[in-house]
């Protein structure tokens, strides 16, 4: 490969994401001999790698659904409290179900929790577009309320169920982890309507300039609820992954502080807090990070009490590294990512011809 | 310049004062002087370095060059805090007090009577209530503040300014207040008159910074008029007619650019928008006013005079509160700008930045914004009808560099302009309504957009065209709108006849020729 080739490698967006995550990955190498291994027990794959995807598949779909909302300039900290509602409805309606088994009535329980989802999206993404409340105030009254609701749902008791069907959502299929079809079908299905359709553009340029954008003439309200709406439904089918992996549906404790992660996710990602660009591989590499992170955590047995601190201060690294103007100063030779909008609009296609070594 | 202040010794002079921001000069060499005792207007359009000046003397710039005296000795302002001890207090457009604090609260915030380390409230409220008698206004000092409509809340700050300016007990001795009337209506104006004139009574000299001309006239002594950054004179305002003031401040651009002058009338295509009594309150008076294919018309007018205002209602952007539209021969009424785009009108607002360009996005993208969003985000545009269309229109107005996939933000601003206007010439739309497409764009560029704006019109397109150069508006309109503190006050039609004397007369009095 040339050297020109490898450029354009470590130019890309998701390169330093997907550098961190093999990084990450290697390094349990020496604590962990065979922590790439995968093997087939039981009918199922199994293996350190098999479960970070089964742990990390409902996070990427809330990161996913958090990241049109980023992008637009907003941000949903109900995603947690979604995700206790769904699985909660889910379980209710099995709970009462004659036969627990029956396929149909599943469907319909899992129908009924993303029809809930969706409703509390559209709640949601009015409150932000209609009435004009701060998205992260809009959210909250749902982060919080909403688990409120979710313990209307299950009487406040923890609503366990033993149903076949419900526990293949966060179980297996084919002997892979039925998350990571979910996970890719969300992934396939978010990048055609987003890429395939003017959706993306229109979403980037809303949170872009949301100003300039409705003198555009872009109908900008209607951009906002249709994001807090995926949103909801992407929480809502990781509630309910969660809850069919568990058995069970817990108020209190599904999806705990996972808008924190999945915010997290977006970012590492690549995209920015403020809104405009978003990149759907970017989350989905957060989200692993931040996945193989909390695993790694355990397999090399850090202590703990220390827990909590080692992966904030991992994370710390991670964000640090994915600035470029970090990169800049403490490795000065992988200068060149293209973002740089303070630059001097002259350097800009001259940078992009230069060749490597004369920048440096 | 005559020697005729009330006093002969001014109580600020400002001498030989530059500025410069990146690149770009702000103020240079500008002289200033202020007596006691007087009401002195600061004069200028956009840009013209009047807030530079006033930042400048209230310690928020550092000078580049230049000399300020206060009574005679040099000072250099080095903080707005520093600002304040020596006696220069500043009441700017925006009321920078807490509206959910009392009137005495605020006008004691942050210099609180206090005693051994509590605030002595009951003397605080006596102290404020004296205060605002002192000055005339019949103010419950223990409301909040937010229960008074903006007007009472102008005047409080002024108190407070006057007041606590000088901090350490220094009096005031200097009062700017950056635009104070633009958010009151007329009775409220005429309150805020009575305490300048009373405090100017008690001998502070009064800054003045106003867009509208009536009031000039009416409250101040003297005036000091900008433009571009230089000075362009000091007058009493009693010996300076108004067409001479607007002479001053619009000034003339030197005919270095092609001439592109309008010779003829042709003949017009029928009425694209009809406007009907269409106003909207704070905004702009109901006015008629319609637009033909085929037709460039201009709009003229100081800053503030409604030019913007006027466009936004025509293209949903503000719904008006009064009148009716009619396009194409249809009345409408438009939701939004998604429904006049609908329509067949285009919009390129006045802040390239603010309300045009999505910086982060490519110029491709910006280019087909706003045909995306017409046809819906299920729509999508095929790619090779984007790119070519973006190739065309990129070759078309010469947009650098040439490649679709560069960021707009990082183009320079006459390139950014061509950007928005290929944005909405890839619409084709009827009405084209240009807000100051030539402001802050390199000559060359400007040529190049004054002829584009010629093409379309003989081609048949509307166009509204707003800027704050008269010359251009003449040049290019067949029809030229005068706006004068925010009403429409004539409509010529444009031709041999028309000057720029004429348009200045109008401007100044009102009045049709």
């Amino acid at each position: 490969m040339t050297a020109l080739n490898w450029r354009g490698v470590y130019r890309h967006h998701l390169f330093w994401p997907a550098a961190i995550l093999v990084a990450m990955l290697l390094f349990n190498l020496p604590f962990t001999p065979n922590f790439f291994s995968i093997h087939i027990r039981n009918g199922h794959l199994y293996g350190s790698l098999v479960s970070i995807l089964i742990f990390g598949t409902p996070l990427i779909l809330v990161a996913l659904g958090m990241t049109l909302v980023i992008a637009t300039g907003g941000i949903d900290l109900s995603v947690g409290a979604v995700m206790a509602i769904s699985g909660a409805i889910a379980c209710w309606y099995i709970k009462g179900l004659s036969n627990q088994n029956s396929l149909g009535g599943v469907a319909i329980a899992v129908l009924l929790a993303l029809v809930a989802a969706l409703a509390l999206g559209l709640w949601n993404g009015l409150l932000v577009a209609r009435i004009g409340v701060q998205p992260i105030i809009a959210t909250l009254i749902l982060m919080v309320a909403g688990r409120g609701i979710a313990q209307l749902v299950t009487g406040g008791f923890i609503i366990t169920v033993l149903s076949a069907p419900y526990a293949r959502i966060g179980g297996y299929a084919l002997t892979v982890p039925t998350g990571v079809f979910i996970a890719a079908a969300v992934v396939l299905g978010m990048a055609a309507l987003t890429r395939r359709t003017a959706l993306g553009l229109l979403v980037e340029s809303v949170g872009g300039n949301a100003e300039a954008s409705r003198l555009a003439g872009v109908r900008a309200r209607r951009i906002t609820i249709m994001v807090y709406v995926f949103c909801a439904l992407c929480a809502g089918i990781a509630g309910l992954m969660n809850s069919s992996n568990l058995a069970d549906a817990d108020a209190n404790h599904a999806g705990l502080w996972i808008e924190l992660d999945a915010i997290l996710a977006v970012v590492i990602g690549g995209t920015p807090l403020t809104g405009g660009r978003f990149s759907i591989g970017g989350t989905v590499l957060g989200a692993l990070i931040l996945q193989t992170l909390k695993t790694t955590i355990y397999t090399i047995g850090v202590p703990s009490q220390a827990n909590m601190v080692f992966e904030a201060a991992v994370v710390i690294i991670v964000c640090l590294i994915q600035s470029a103007e970090f990169r800049a100063r403490v490795f000065g030779v992988f200068r060149r990512r293209p973002r740089p909008p303070a630059a001097t609009p002259a350097s800009i296609p001259t940078q992009l011809d230069k060749p490597v070594e004369a920048v440096r | 310049m005559a020697e005729t202040g009330p006093a002969p010794q001014p109580v600020l002079r400002m001498t030989g004062i530059s500025k410069e921001f990146t690149a770009v000069r702000a103020l240079s060499e500008v002289n200033f002087r202020l007596f006691p005792g007087e009401i002195h207007a600061l004069l200028g359009e956009n840009g013209a370095g009047k807030s530079t000046l006033i930042k400048v003397l209230t310690g928020v710039y550092s000078l580049d060059a230049g000399v300020v005296e206060l009574d005679g000795s040099v000072v250099r302002i080095s903080s707005p805090h520093h600002a304040q001890q020596l006696g220069i207090s500043t009441v700017y457009q925006e009321i920078n007090l807490c509206p959910n604090l009392t009137v005495a609260e605020n006008i004691f915030l942050g210099h609180e009577l206090t005693a051994g380390g509590a605030i002595r409230w009951r003397q605080t409220r006596k102290a404020a209530a004296a205060l605002v008698a002192r000055f005339g206004l019949n103010v419950d000092v223990s409301a909040l503040l937010g229960t008074y409509p903006v007007a009472i809340q102008q005047l409080v700050a002024i108190v407070r300014a006057v007041e606590l300016g000088g901090g350490g007990g220094v009096p005031t001795r200097v009062l700017i207040l950056d635009e104070p009337t633009s958010s009151l209506d007329r009775d409220e104006v005429q309150v805020l008159f009575g305490l300048m004139r009373r405090l100017r009574d008690e001998g502070v000299a009064i800054i003045f910074v106003s867009h509208f001309l009536d009031q000039i006239y009416e409250i101040c002594d003297r005036m000091t008029v900008l433009r571009n950054g230089r000075l362009v004179g000091e007058r009493m305002v009693a010996d300076t007619d108004r067409v001479e003031l607007v002479r001053m401040m619009i000034g003339k651009e030197l005919g270095t650019l092609e001439q592109l002058a309008v010779t003829e009338r042709p003949e017009f295509g029928a009425p694209v928008v009809t406007a009907t009594g269409v106003g909207r309150r704070g905004g702009i008076a109901p006015f008629d006013l319609t637009l033909h294919a085929g037709e460039v018309t201009g709009l003229a007018g100081l800053l503030g005079s409604g030019r913007t205002e006027l466009a936004r209602l025509l293209f949903g952007a503000d719904s008006p509160d009064s009148g009716t539209l009619q396009i194409g021969g249809a009345p409408a009424s438009l939701s939004g700008p998604h429904a006049a785009i609908d329509k067949g009108i285009a919009f390129c607002p006045e802040n390239r930045k603010t309300e045009g360009l999505v910086p982060d996005l490519t110029v491709r993208e910006n280019i087909i914004l706003a045909m995306q969003a017409a046809r819906g985000w299920t729509r999508p545009l095929p790619r090779e009808q984007v790119d070519a269309l973006v190739g065309r229109f990129i070759r078309a107005l010469d947009i650098r560099p040439a490649d679709p996939e560069a960021k707009a933000g990082a183009l320079s601003g006459g390139n950014q302009q061509k950007v928005l206007l290929a944005r909405w010439l890839i619409t084709e739309p009827k009405l084209l309504i240009l807000d100051e497409p030539t402001r802050g764009i390199d000559v060359g560029a400007k040529a190049e957009i004054q002829k584009l704006v010629a093409k379309l019109a003989d081609d048949g397109m509307a166009v509204l065209f707003i800027s704050a150069e008269l010359e251009e508006v003449l040049r290019l309109s067949h029809t030229v709108g005068v706006l004068r503190d925010r009403t429409l006050v004539a409509r010529l039609d444009n031709g041999p006849d028309v000057t720029e004397e004429q348009i200045m007369h109008t401007i100044a009095s009102g009045a049709h020729p």
